[in-house]
C-alpha cells in the first residue's frame, strides 16, 4: 500500500522548465510515476519534454487534477511555490528547494496551518520514493526494492545508505520519506511515523536523525505510547563540535541542547534499537524482524 | 553570518533601539579622541570579537581618562583574547570599541530568536542580566520568562508587558521596554537575524533602558537580500580554510583529526565523521561536496583538504545518485594526477554506475585504497593515518 504517494498519484512539477525540475521530471516518470504537467509563471501554454505548462498552480491543477507537486524552484521563490501549492488544494507538497530563508518559511509554515489539507514534505530534501510505485523528488529510484521497510530520514544520501544497505540484504521498502535538514519543515518524524503505523504494508521502520532541535527526542516520547512496530534508529553528528552548524541548516548544537548522546538516549529508552554506526542499520532491521 | 558588537549596535540605532554613545577605533592613538569626545568621565573599551565572556578575559575595561583609554586601547589591539567560547587558541583583537559610561540601576537579559518546535520566534526576557544565560536556564529556568510571537500578527504590547512584569519591573521602567522589545523584534524581521541577544539590556539610574552589548546573527540563506549586512562580514574571525572552501561553494569545518573527509550530503558526512571515531580516528574536518558535485569540485575539494597539513588520510564517501560514481571516480583520478596528493586515499562509493567507478579507479593504476561500505573504509583510513 505505502504512504502518501502511489500510482495513483498525479504529480505535477513546480519549476519544471529548469534544468532540476526537467532532470527530476524525466527521471520521476521512467519511473513510472504520472507525471502530468508542469508550472513556470509566464510559460503557460507552452510546453516543456511534452508536458504542458501552466502559470499558476491553480490552473495546472483544474487541468491535470493534480493531488501531488514537486517543487524544484530557487530559494528566494521556494516558499512561495508551497504556498500557491497550498492554496490550490494539493494535497502532498513536496520542496526540494535547498537555502529557504527561516523567515520566508515560518511564514509558509503559518499560511499551512489554515490548509490542513496539505501535506508539505521538506523543504531541503530528497523527496519520497515509494518502491515500484512512484516518486517524487530526486532518491534514485535504482538502489530501491519493493517492500515493507519504511525510512524516514533528515538526510538525503544518508537515506540512500539506508535504502541500499536493506537491498542487499533483501529487504525491500515500503516508502522512503526524507523529511529535510532544515529548522522548519512540514513532516515532521512523528508525522511520518503515524503514517507507517497504519499502513498495514509496513513492518519496520528505519527513523534517520541529526542533532539539533528536539524532533528526535519528541519522537521518542510518542514512539513510547504508540508505536508498536519494531524501529531501527540512527543519529548523525555524535561527533559533531557544539555551536557549527553541519551542512544542514538545522544541524547544529546550541546552548548545549540537540546532541546526539540526548536524542540516542531518548530513542533507546522508547525502545528504539539504536545503532551506533551508520553502517549497521540494516542489519540491526533483520535482527528485530527475525526475533 | 556574525558580527561584531559595535555594527549590531549600528543596526539597533537605526532600529529605535537605545544604544550607549561609543566610536570603534583600530589604532589606539584615536582613543584619546574618542574618550575626549565622549565628554564622560569613565569611558569603557571593549575589545570586538565575535565570541562572548570577553569580560572575564580581559577584553572589557573601564578607562578614567582619555589618556587611560589609550593605554587600555593599545594593552587590547593586538592581543589574543581566550574566553570559553574562543578555545584555547583564543582570537586577536583587531578593532576596539570606545562607549560611554554609564550609572547602572539594574542589568536585564532580552533574546529573540526562533524556537523550532513551536515553529514561532521567542522573546526571552529575564532579570539575571550580565550573567551567563546558559548558566542561568540552567539553575535557575524560573528566571527566564517566554513570549512566542504569532508570524502572521507580530508583536503585540501586552505580550512585552507581560515580559517586562514578568521580570520585575516597575511600571515607569515597563512602558520603555516595551519600546525597546517591540523595536528590537522589528530589527530581528527586518534583518533575517537568527539571533539577536541583548546582555545586558541595562536600567540606568536615571530611568533608561539602553543595550549596553549587542550580538546578532543571521540567516546565511537570507543575506542574498540583505547586501549591506553582508559587507560586515569580518573575515579574520572565520578559519582561511572554511573561507576558501566557501568560495568554492563547498561546505567545510575544520577539525582537529588527521583524517580528511569528502562526503556528498551532510548528513552522510556527519555519519562519517561519527564511523571514523568509532573506528578509533580523528576527522580532520567535514565536507559536503554537496549532491551535484562534478570533477571540478572533487579537485577544489581535494586543494581543501590537501591545505590541512594535518591530514594524513582521505577517506572518500560518496553515494552516487545524480552524482554518479564514474564521474567521481574520473575526478578523483584527474585530481590526484594534477595535483599530486601525498597521503593514502580511501575511496568507498556506491550507488549509480559504481561498477564503471570502481573499474576506472582499479584501471588507473593508482594507489588507492577501496572498500566495500562504510565501516571498512573508515577502518582502512584510521590505520593508513597511523
Amino acid at each position: 500500500m505505502a504512504v502518501l504517494i502511489d500510482k495513483s498519484t498525479r504529480l505535477i512539477v513546480q519549476g519544471l522548465t529548469g534544468k532540476e525540475g526537467t532532470f527530476h521530471a524525466k527521471q520521476a516518470a521512467a519511473y513510472g510515476t504520472n507525471v502530468v504537467g508542469g508550472v513556470t509563471p509566464g510559460k503557460g501554454g507552452t510546453t516543456h519534454e511534452s508536458w504542458p505548462i501552466f502559470d499558476t498552480v491553480q490552473a495546472a491543477v483544474k487541468k491535470t487534477g493534480a493531488n501531488a507537486s514537486v517543487i524544484f524552484v530557487p530559494p528566494a521563490f521556494a516558499a512561495d511555490a508551497v504556498m500557491e501549492a497550498a492554496d490550490a488544494g494539493v494535497a502532498l507538497v513536496v520542496c526540494i528547494t535547498e537555502g529557504i530563508p527561516t523567515l520566508d518559511m515560518m511564514r509558509a509554515m503559518t499560511f499551512l496551518k489554515a490548509h490542513p489539507e496539505t501535506r508539505l514534505v521538506g523543504p531541503n530534501c530528497p523527496g519520497l520514493i515509494s518502491p515500484g510505485k512512484a516518486k517524487a523528488g530526486i532518491i534514485p529510484g535504482n538502489i530501491c526494492q519493493e517492500g515493507r521497510i519504511g525510512i524516514v530520514s533528515k538526510s538525503g544520501t544518508l537515506t540512500y545508505e539506508a535504502i541500499h544497505q536493506l537491498t542487499r540484504l533483501g529487504l525491500g521498502q515500503s516508502t522512503c520519506i526524507g523529511i529535510g535538514g532544515d529548522p522548519l519543515i512540514g513532516t515532521s518524524h512523528i508525522d511520518a511515523l503515524k503514517l507507517f503505523a497504519a499502513d498495514p504494508e509496513t513492518d519496520a521502520v528505519i527513523m534517520i536523525g541529526e542533532i539539533g532541535g528536539t524532533a528526535e527526542e519528541d519522537a521518542a516520547a510518542w514512539i513510547k505510547g504508540h508505536f508498536k512496530k519494531p524501529i531501527v534508529g540512527f543519529i548523525a553528528g555524535q561527533t559533531a563540535p557544539p555551536g557549527r552548524r553541519m551542512g544542514h541548516a538545522g544541524a547544529i548544537i546550541a546552548g548545549g541542547k540537540g546532541t546526539a548522546a540526548e536524542k540516542m538516549a531518548a530513542l533507546r529508552a522508547a525502545g528504539v534499537k539504536v545503532v551506533q554506526s551508520p553502517a549497521d542499520m540494516g542489519k540491526a532491521v533483520t535482527e528485530l524482524i527475525q526475533v | 553570518m556574525k558580527i561584531h558588537e559595535y555594527q549590531a549596535k549600528a543596526i539597533l540605532a537605526r532600529h529605535g533601539v537605545p544604544v550607549p554613545r561609543g566610536e570603534v577605533t583600530f589604532t589606539a592613538a584615536d582613543a584619546v579622541e574618542i574618550a575626549k569626545r565622549l565628554g564622560t568621565k569613565v569611558v569603557v573599551v571593549k575589545a570586538q570579537i565575535h565570541a562572548g565572556g570577553r569580560g572575564k578575559g580581559g577584553g572589557v575595561k573601564l578607562a578614567r581618562s582619555p589618556q587611560d583609554a589609550e593605554k587600555l586601547a593599545r594593552g587590547m589591539l593586538g592581543m589574543k583574547l581566550v574566553t570559553h567560547q574562543t578555545g584555547p587558541e583564543g582570537r586577536v583583537v583587531a578593532r576596539v570599541l570606545i562607549e560611554e559610561g554609564l550609572q547602572m540601576q539594574r542589568e536585564l537579559y532580552v533574546s529573540i530568536l526562533l524556537d523550532r518546535a513551536a515553529g514561532k520566534p521567542v522573546i526571552m526576557a529575564s532579570a539575571a542580566g550580565g550573567m551567563d544565560i546558559e548558566e542561568v536556564a540552567a539553575k535557575t529556568p524560573e528566571k527566564i520568562v517566554r513570549a512566542y510571537i504569532e508570524p502572521g500578527v507580530g508583536i503585540v504590547p501586552f505580550e512585552a508587558r507581560q515580559l517586562g512584569f514578568g521580570i520585575g519591573l516597575e511600571a515607569p521602567h515597563v512602558n520603555k521596554f516595551v519600546k525597546v522589545v517591540t523595536a528590537l523584534y522589528e530589527t530581528y524581521l527586518a534583518t533575517d537575524a537568527s539571533l539577536l541577544e541583548i546582555n545586558p539590556l541595562v536600567v540606568t539610574a536615571s530611568g533608561d533602558l539602553l543595550a549596553l552589548d549587542a550580538k546578532m546573527n543571521f540567516d546565511d540563506n537570507a543575506l542574498f537580500r540583505h547586501p549591506d549586512i553582508k559587507e560586515l562580514r569580518d573575515t579574520a574571525e572565520e578559519d582561511p580554510l572554511e573561507i576558501e572552501a566557501a568560495k568554492f561553494s563547498l561546505n567545510y569545518i575544520h577539525l582537529d583529526g588527521n583524517i580528511g573527509c569528502m562526503v556528498n550530503g551532510a548528513g552522510l558526512a556527519m555519519a562519517t565523521m561519527d564511523i571514523i571515531k568509532l573506528a578509533g580516528g580523528e576527522p580532520a574536518n567535514f565536507l559536503d561536496v554537496g549532491g551535484g558535485a562534478n570533477a571540478e569540485q572533487i579537485r577544489n575539494a581535494f586543494k581543501i583538504l590537501m591545505s590541512d597539513k594535518n591530514v594524513k588520510a582521505v577517506l572518500i564517501n560518496i553515494f552516487g545518485g545524480i552524482l554518479r560514481c564514474d564521474v567521481l571516480a574520473q575526478g578523483v583520478i584527474s585530481a590526484v594526477t594534477e595535483l599530486g596528493v601525498p597521503v593514502p586515499i580511501v575511496i568507498r562509493m556506491e550507488g549509480t554506475n559504481v561498477e564503471e567507478g570502481k573499474r576506472l579507479l582499479k584501471d588507473s593504476g593508482m594507489n588507492f585504497t577501496t572498500a566495500d561500505s562504510m565501516d571498512e573504509a573508515a577502518e582502512k583510513a584510521v590505520l593508513l593515518a597511523g
